[in-house]
């Protein structure tokens, strides 16, 4: 399967990947070789099968609805690339 | 005592032959020579290390010492260990101390063991040469030339150098198993579920398993006894009894029934690879085996299957990686796209960008059931395969890796010979079955051989007994790499 450049670019943005030019050209070229090897699978007969995502079939497990987190915002703010006030710094998104 | 079993180095703890102490201290002594050689470890805290080595000597003074007390491990980097470093090979993670320890983590902790540092590893798990790692590729001990394989390649490479007792490792599409073989060491990939994913930095999420890395079964057992269990902070840990694993280590193998999957011996394995299997299957008729042909007609439908899921699941949990709350953020941005899109580009390697674009597309509108509903049904047959075949069979084996230990830089430009590196691990993970590989012999330039062993669901006992009976009957596991 071939990728067009502009596929490759639309990809880039929706998995917020700046990419240039030269990027996206290697990234079509190796994309395109990588879904020629999954292309394999569109041949197979799947009627009737259901999907699988846990090998033992099991349904997700529920809790009880309470709190059980403690706070911990110091210890995970103390980590953060920008933070003021207890709060996390971004670019303004908001006139 | 470099060369001792966690048994025997449990047993010299308790009886005050040696502390934990001097025991921690002599591995890294160790480190700090060889590991400038092999890069096996990303990140080391002596002081850490001791201090838990202390506190063990106290516990071992008091009488209560359990069986790993006092043993120094090392963690795969993409456990969270609270206070240390956790990378996960990744410059995103480069600042990332963790808050918090992983459940795997905890269970170590508790057990009294000792982490002597966090190994080397690809890039979020994303690779089968350990050279996507941001912090520089590990050298493989046998032939410092070679890849280790990946992504536990740091954790094989530091098991196979005696520069811990014992290590954990992750397992999404081979991961444990492929580097355990072309470093020479064993490796046990446990049912989907057993172990709890908590704290370990997620791949692809319905795949990834951990598991322990050593030097035999009966260490595999050891320590699948501290990690293995129910842990209600991960939604897909499965409600169990707790097993001994070291229970059936020493039953005889007469009767055991050994499937082979045809598709397995047939074009695609090296000549030297099949000779040094051969000769295990041919030791395991001598030990009472039977042997019978079986078939995973689906098998050869992995790797695409694979290739689809994982990436799916990648982007999705990859887009955590923000440049916000923690890790990398680029140091110029005009707004707040640019700012996202800045720090994950500059923050994650090329394998890794690659995977979250292949799993961004199969998932973009439109193409949902072509692709990742469409590998969802194709792996139930895969899994389906494997349920037919162990009617006939109690365990499968065949070969882990097709080749030995390539050179490092071989396949580098070629994603997709490097994904079809790990031909006969992925299909064991598409099922959710436990697998693991033990060293059956050298190949070419003198480079070790791994069988893989296939078990039934929650059969790992009955695996690690099949492995700990060859390795009694032969000597391949004991070897180590000249010149360490």
């Amino acid at each position: 399967m071939s990728l067009t450049t502009a596929d490759v670019r639309k990809v880039a943005r929706l998995a917020r990947l700046a990419m240039n030019d030269a990027e996206i050209e290697t990234a079509r070229a190796q994309l395109s070789g990588i879904f020629d090897l999954i292309a394999e699978m569109q041949a197979v007969d799947t009627g009737g099968i259901a999907p699988m995502s846990h090998a033992q079939d099991v349904a997700q497990r529920l809790r009880e609805d309470k709190v059980t987190e403690t706070n911990q915002r110091e210890a995970f703010q103390a980590i953060a690339p920008q933070v003021e006030a207890g709060l996390y710094l971004v670019p303004q998104v908001i006139e | 005592m470099l060369n001792s079993s966690l048994q025997q180095l449990g047993s010299a703890l308790r009886a005050r032959k040696i502390s934990s102490v001097e025991l921690t201290q002599l591995y890294l002594d160790r480190i700090a020579k060889l590991n400038p050689q092999l890069n096996a470890y990303i990140t080391l805290n002596p002081e850490t290390s001791l201090a838990q080595a202390r506190a063990a000597d106290v516990r071992i003074a008091a009488d209560s010492a359990e069986a790993l007390t006092g043993i120094p491990f090392a963690q795969k980097d993409i456990f969270c260990a609270q206070g240390w470093l956790t990378t996960c090979g990744s410059k995103m993670l480069h600042n990332f101390v963790s808050p918090y320890d992983a459940h795997v983590i905890s269970q170590f902790n508790d057990a009294g063991a000792i982490n002597l540092g966090k190994t080397n590893m690809d890039e979020f798990a994303m690779g089968s040469s350990n050279e996507t790692s941001h912090y520089g590729t590990v050298k493989n001990p046998w032939d410092t030339a070679r890849v280790p394989g990946g992504s536990s390649g740091g954790t094989a490479a530091a098991v196979a150098a005696r520069l811990c007792a014992a290590a954990t490792g992750t397992d999404t599409g081979g991961s444990i198993r492929q580097p355990a073989a072309l470093c020479g060491i064993s490796g046990l990939k446990p049912t989907y579920g057993v172990v709890s994913r908590y704290g370990m930095i997620a791949f692809a999420s319905s795949l990834d398993q951990a598991g322990p890395m050593g030097r035999s079964a009966e260490d595999l057992a050891l320590m699948m006894n501290v990690m293995a269990g129910f842990d209600e902070r991960d939604s897909t840990s499965l409600q169990r009894d707790k097993e001994d694993y070291t229970r059936d280590l020493n039953k005889p193998l007469t009767g055991l029934r050994i499937g082979l999957p045809k598709e397995f011996f047939a074009e695609g394995m090296g000549a030297d690879v099949a000779k040094a299997v051969e000769a295990a299957i041919a030791e395991y008729k001598k030990l009472g085996a039977t042997i019978v042909e079986i078939s995973l007609p689906n098998s050869k439908l992995s790797v695409p299957v694979y290739y689809v899921l994982a990436p799916a699941e990648a982007s999705s949990n990859l887009s955590r990686f923000d440049g916000v709350r923690y890790g990398y953020r680029a140091p110029e941005y005009s707004d707040l796209a640019d700012m996202y899109e800045k720090s994950r580009a500059q923050g994650f390697g090329a394998e890794v960008k690659r995977r979250i674009m292949i799993g961004t597309y199969v998932l973009s509108h439109g193409y949902y059931d072509a692709y990742y509903l469409q590998a969802q049904k194709i792996r139930r047959l895969i899994a389906q395969d494997f349920i037919e075949a162990y009617k006939q069979c109690d365990v499968i084996m065949g070969p882990t890796s097709p080749s030995t230990a390539f050179k490092l830089g071989e396949k580098g430009d070629d994603p997709v010979q490097m994904y079809l590196s790990d031909i006969y691990t992925i299909a064991v993970n598409l099922a959710g079955l436990p697998g693991m590989s033990i060293p059956c012999g050298f190949g070419a330039n003198n480079m070790p051989v791994g069988l893989q062993i296939i078990g039934n669901y929650f059969d790992e006992a009955r695996m690690l007994n099949v492995a700990h009976q060859y390795q009694l009957a032969t000597d391949w596991h004991s070897r180590a790499p000249h010149g360490l």
